[in-house]
């Protein structure tokens, strides 16, 4: 059953949104060699609780962190611990809080200090098809053209996308329907209406597209430990187009 | 934080349709109607109510499913 917003609770939606941004431009400044995968964690939780928000993720599903933080070739759902960053990580930080009773959700992937060429051009071509799969995002359009998008500039960049997450509609739940793949051919699925909220996260992989679950039963990581860029942005689709919610403004 | 997709779940079949289609109940409850895998066709394995399957499930439309493994 898919569920679609009206204003209110949009503009609840983006308080919701607003505090992850903020979150992660916080965290930013933090991200350096040597900090500790925990101690962000505990950063991001000490911030959204003083922005009177709660963390999203803590306890959904038996998660046990704020913030999933997965380094190099970690796809997603990494658990934050004693693991220290070093010069040439990548770092995908994901994010979610809850305001008011509603989920906002945003992640990016940050460069640790000094990283090299093939892993700038996997965060520049990641963050690129997110926002190609967002443009798509439009009322009238099929739920596949996003995917589609999205895939097509990262594999035209030689890269390749994970098929086993998917993004998902967001709303009082973290993870509602419908579930927003990031490959597909266009024209197929869902017609797109305005008032649909979703996350879109283009998981983008150096090697191929393999991934397992580690024994932690949360990190996702890549088959060949080759490494993995994330991006995530929740929207909302409108008449005017796609809203991105977690920008920040 | 992205969502697991649903693309191998299991199931149990329920009814046998015409072109090797099969209704199947899956774990969480949910029908969906699926097609034998042409892999599956070619070994010539067959498939009765009450076996249990594992199904292939496409994220765009999840009433609809792929057999891919059939349990002893």
């Amino acid at each position: 059953m898919i569920y679609y917003k009206n204003s209110e609770e949009i503009s609840k939606l983006k308080a919701a949104g607003r505090i992850v941004n903020h979150t992660l431009r916080e965290l930013e400044n933090w991200i350096t060699p040597g900090v500790s995968t925990g101690r962000l964690d505990v950063i991001a939780e000490e911030f959204i609780r003083s922005q009177g928000a709660i963390p999203g993720f803590k306890g959904y599903n038996g998660f046990p962190a704020t913030l999933c933080v997965s380094v190099n070739d970690e796809v997603v759902h990494g658990i934050p611990g004693r693991r220290e960053l070093k010069d040439g990580d990548i770092v995908s930080i994901d994010c979610g809080t809850i305001l008011d009773g509603y989920y906002g959700d945003h992640a990016r992937t940050f460069a640790v200090g000094d990283i090299s060429a093939e892993r700038r051009k996997l965060l520049e071509v990641t963050e690129k098809s997110l926002y190609a799969g967002i443009e798509k995002a439009q009322a009238g359009g099929h739920l596949s053209d996003i995917g589609h998008a999205v895939q097509s500039v990262a594999e035209e960049a030689g890269f390749s996308v994970v098929r086993s997450l998917v993004g998902h509609g967001v709303g009082k739940n973290l993870h509602e329907e419908p579930q927003v793949p990031n490959y597909g051919r266009p024209g197929r699925g869902l017609t797109l209406k305005s008032g649909l909220v979703i996350a879109i996260e283009p998981m983008v992989n150096e090697g191929s597209a393999d991934v397992f679950t580690d024994q932690d039963g949360w990190t996702i990581i890549t088959r060949d430990r080759k490494a993995s860029a994330h991006f995530e942005h929740t929207i909302v689709i409108t008449d005017k187009g796609p809203e991105i919610l977690t920008n920040g403004h | 934080m992205a969502k697991q997709s649903a693309i191998k779940v299991d199931g149990t079949i329920k009814e046998t349709l015409p072109n090797a289609s099969f209704k199947v109940e899956l774990e969480n409850g949910h029908e969906v109607l699926a097609h034998i895998s042409g892999k599956m066709r070619m070994h010539f394995i067959k498939i009765l109510p009450g076996d249990k399957v594992t199904l292939e499930l496409s994220p765009y439309d999840l009433s609809r499913g792929r057999i891919i493994y059939r349990y002893k």
